[in-house]
């Protein structure tokens, strides 16, 4: 048998199907099998994993390419289902392309005809209305628009990290002092003091995209999009009836499709909305891994909702004890004589520190602004799970 | 002071026998894992959910390898003055005070004597460093996804060439690389740098084969029949929709308080009583409590 090139052709198997194997554990590989010996597969199985694989979303990958090479081991390389297994990965990025969509207004080809035009900088020229709602803008404004949210600088405040730094105010650093000083003799020249790091706060938005709010919600992933490429640390989240995280996609280079290709695919886009249950969701799956170094959580949505409220009340409850700030933007703040009468949101009001508009422009720099003013010594509710303290 | 190497296990059957003898039950997988981790001389990095045993992989690897176990907790600002060494400077002021009073100041001796090992404070990685010149330990760096990413930076470098350098000292070496093991509860993704330099292993929540095993040899006292109660109890606990799941040591510690209740079987009753022991926040208490806990005991008992 020829382990050496078949191991070789598995590595090229699993960069194939997307799994991130570095050369150097290949050659880790190759050295452990003589250690662990070929009898078994289920011990070469865990050999390789244990090597080969670095991360927890990649286990299942790695076991289905696993199966099919070593099935197919011993008859010639060339049936090995390569193509298919290459193929898989991209099939997994696409699924959920079937539902239909409500926000896909425009067509491939009319969003290609647009960003041809925003080649030749047609977009420059138009002026758009800071004080204009979202939903009574123009297809040429709304592309100007959110272009323009594209490119806002965000300064979402700062938070005071545990680690220290030199510098000339502050607390005088002992240990400098000594080290500095005794070098010397003894005698104090210098006072070197230090201070906390300061760190940018993190932000994790959750934006509803149902159905009630189809004018919004383009505009509003534009926001988040513009918001994750330019500060460091945000989180997103889209919901209807479920929940699901799309950082990495809002915050791709091709900023252009990034909204359509969202749109796309979400399969629950234009649903019903639940946020009560979304929340909770974010609750148990999501909370524990982004909801870290106090967060200023900001919630996107008019608050129609058909789930329960006393759901939505207690969710919400449990996130503004971990984090730093509770924002609610409604777009329909906007609009004169709106009250916030809906079940979700009344239920909502008593547990959210600021609550604001998001219809127009200058309701997303006034947003801008107020986060900027966020200081760092911004406190942490006490948690009844003691996961956070001040931060 | 002489330099007597690891006796690492010669295959995984051994390994899997000599943790075993420790009351530890590794799956095969995890023992491939760290077998290999031993023989490549490789950190070995364990993720999983909170409560599913990978701290006690270390302890029970440093009994097994007959070796000291040296554990560096990590935390956020987690910097080298708590992770490496630190001058202990209260006690470089007083023996400056001593000095002055004992004789005339030489201040270039004094420089000298005070930055000796007398006054260093040695911390988790030194720490391990040293002890590589009798035996390498087991070094444990807990929850490294509470540490920033600084310190993660720092460690890489420090797992690479197993150094450390003190500039008033010069630098001290390993003997031979102390046995690292790493944890995650994966509250955030480690560096992908630092894990490639691993060896890698989720461990999941047992299955109840494993559970069970784990319970009847944790708990001697538990009968058979509360032991299998128990363990089918909380695997069902853990399908259910709750903040926190219930880790192994919330299933030993249940056990173990049936036991002193003088409880042989399960029933409502004493599930809620006890049901503190195994969820350990008020709103999952509350979820399961009465109902759920009357279903999830039936399919129990059926």
């Amino acid at each position: 048998m020829q382990l050496v090139p078949n191991l070789l052709l598995f590595g090229r198997v699993l960069r194939a199907a997307g799994v991130h194997v570095h050369r150097e554990r290949m050659v880790d590989a190759i050295e452990a099998t003589e250690w662990i010996g070929l009898g078994s597969r289920a011990d070469l199985r865990a050999t390789l994993s244990a090597l080969l694989v670095h991360r927890y979303e990649d286990l299942p990958l790695f076991n289905d390419a696993f199966d099919l090479f070593f099935r197919a081991h011993g008859s010639s390389a060339l049936d090995l289902p390569l193509f298919s297994l290459g193929e898989r990965a991209r099939i997994l990025m696409r699924r959920n392309t079937g539902a239909p969509q409500r926000l896909d207004l425009e067509s491939e080809s009319a969003e290609s005809a647009a960003s041809a035009a925003f080649a030749l900088g047609a977009y420059s020229t138009i002026e758009v209305s800071r004080t204009k709602d979202f939903s009574d803008f123009t297809a040429a404004e709304l592309e100007a628009a959110r272009r323009l949210m594209l490119r806002m600088q965000w300064q979402p405040g700062t938070r005071r990290t545990r680690r220290w730094q030199r510098a000339s105010r502050g607390d005088i650093d002992m240990p400098r002092l000594l080290r500095t000083n005794l070098m010397r003799g003894g005698e104090l020249i210098e006072l070197p003091r230090r201070i906390r790091r300061e760190a940018p706060r993190p932000i994790v938005m959750l934006a509803d995209v149902s159905g009630s709010m189809d004018r919004y919600s383009r505009m509003l992933l534009a926001f988040a999009s513009g918001l994750t490429r330019s500060a460091r640390q945000v989180e997103s989240f889209v919901f209807a009836t479920r929940l699901t995280r799309v950082t990495r996609l809002v915050s791709a280079p091709t900023g252009y499709r990034v909204v359509s290709r969202m749109v796309r695919d979400l399969h629950d886009w234009g649903g019903g909305t639940r946020i009560g249950e979304a929340l909770r969701t974010f609750n148990t799956t999501w909370a524990r891994r982004v909801m870290r170094h106090g967060p200023v959580v900001i919630i996107v949505s008019d608050g129609w909702d058909r789930g329960d409220p006393l759901l939505l009340a207690r969710e919400l409850a449990r996130l503004r004890r971990r984090c730093s700030r509770l924002m609610w933007l409604n777009p329909l703040l906007g609009s004169a004589g709106y009250e916030p009468l809906t079940r979700g949101m009344q239920a909502a009001l008593a547990h959210i520190d600021d609550f604001m508009p998001a219809h127009n422009l200058r309701s997303i720099e006034d947003l801008a602004t107020h986060l900027q003013r966020l200081g760092p010594g911004l406190k942490t509710r006490p948690s009844i799970d003691g996961n956070y303290r001040q931060t | 002071m002489s330099h007597a190497p690891l006796a690492i296990p010669s295959s995984v059957d051994a390994l899997q026998e000599a943790v075993g003898r420790q009351q530890y039950i590794a799956e095969r997988a995890l023992a491939v894992s760290i077998y290999l981790a031993l023989r490549l001389k490789r950190p070995l990095f364990l993720e999983g959910e909170a409560g599913v045993g990978k701290t006690e992989v270390a302890k029970v690897l440093a009994a097994a390898l007959d070796t000291s176990f040296i554990r560096l907790q990590c935390y956020e600002g987690l910097d080298v003055s708590q992770a490496v060494y630190e001058w202990n400077y209260p006690r470089q002021l007083l023996e400056i005070r001593m000095i002055e009073t004992a004789r005339d100041l030489d201040r270039a001796a004094v420089t000298h004597e005070l930055f000796t090992e007398t006054f260093l404070i040695k911390r988790p990685l030194l720490r391990a460093i040293e002890q590589t010149r009798q035996r390498a330990p087991v070094l444990l760096i807990d929850e490294i996804d509470r540490a920033d990413e600084e310190f993660e930076g720092y460690l890489l470098e420090f797992l690479s060439d197993f150094q450390v350098t003190i500039p008033e000292l010069g630098t001290i070496r390993a003997a031979e690389p102390p046995v690292v093991v790493i944890t995650s509860n994966r509250t955030r993704e480690v560096h992908d740098a630092l894990k490639r330099r691993c060896v890698y292993s989720w461990i999941p929540y047992p299955d109840f084969d494993k559970e069970y095993r784990i319970v009847t040899a944790k708990v001697p006292g538990a009968s058979e029949r509360l032991a299998r109660q128990v363990t089918a109890f909380v695997q069902d606990l853990r399908t259910a929709d709750l903040y926190k799941a219930a880790g192994i040591s919330e299933t030993l510690d249940w056990a173990a308080a049936l036991v002193a209740l003088d409880r042989d079987v399960l029933d409502r009753h004493v599930i809620d009583e006890t049901l503190g022991i195994l969820l350990k926040n008020q709103e999952d208490i509350d979820a399961v409590r009465g109902e759920r806990v009357g279903a999830m005991l039936a399919r129990v008992l059926a």
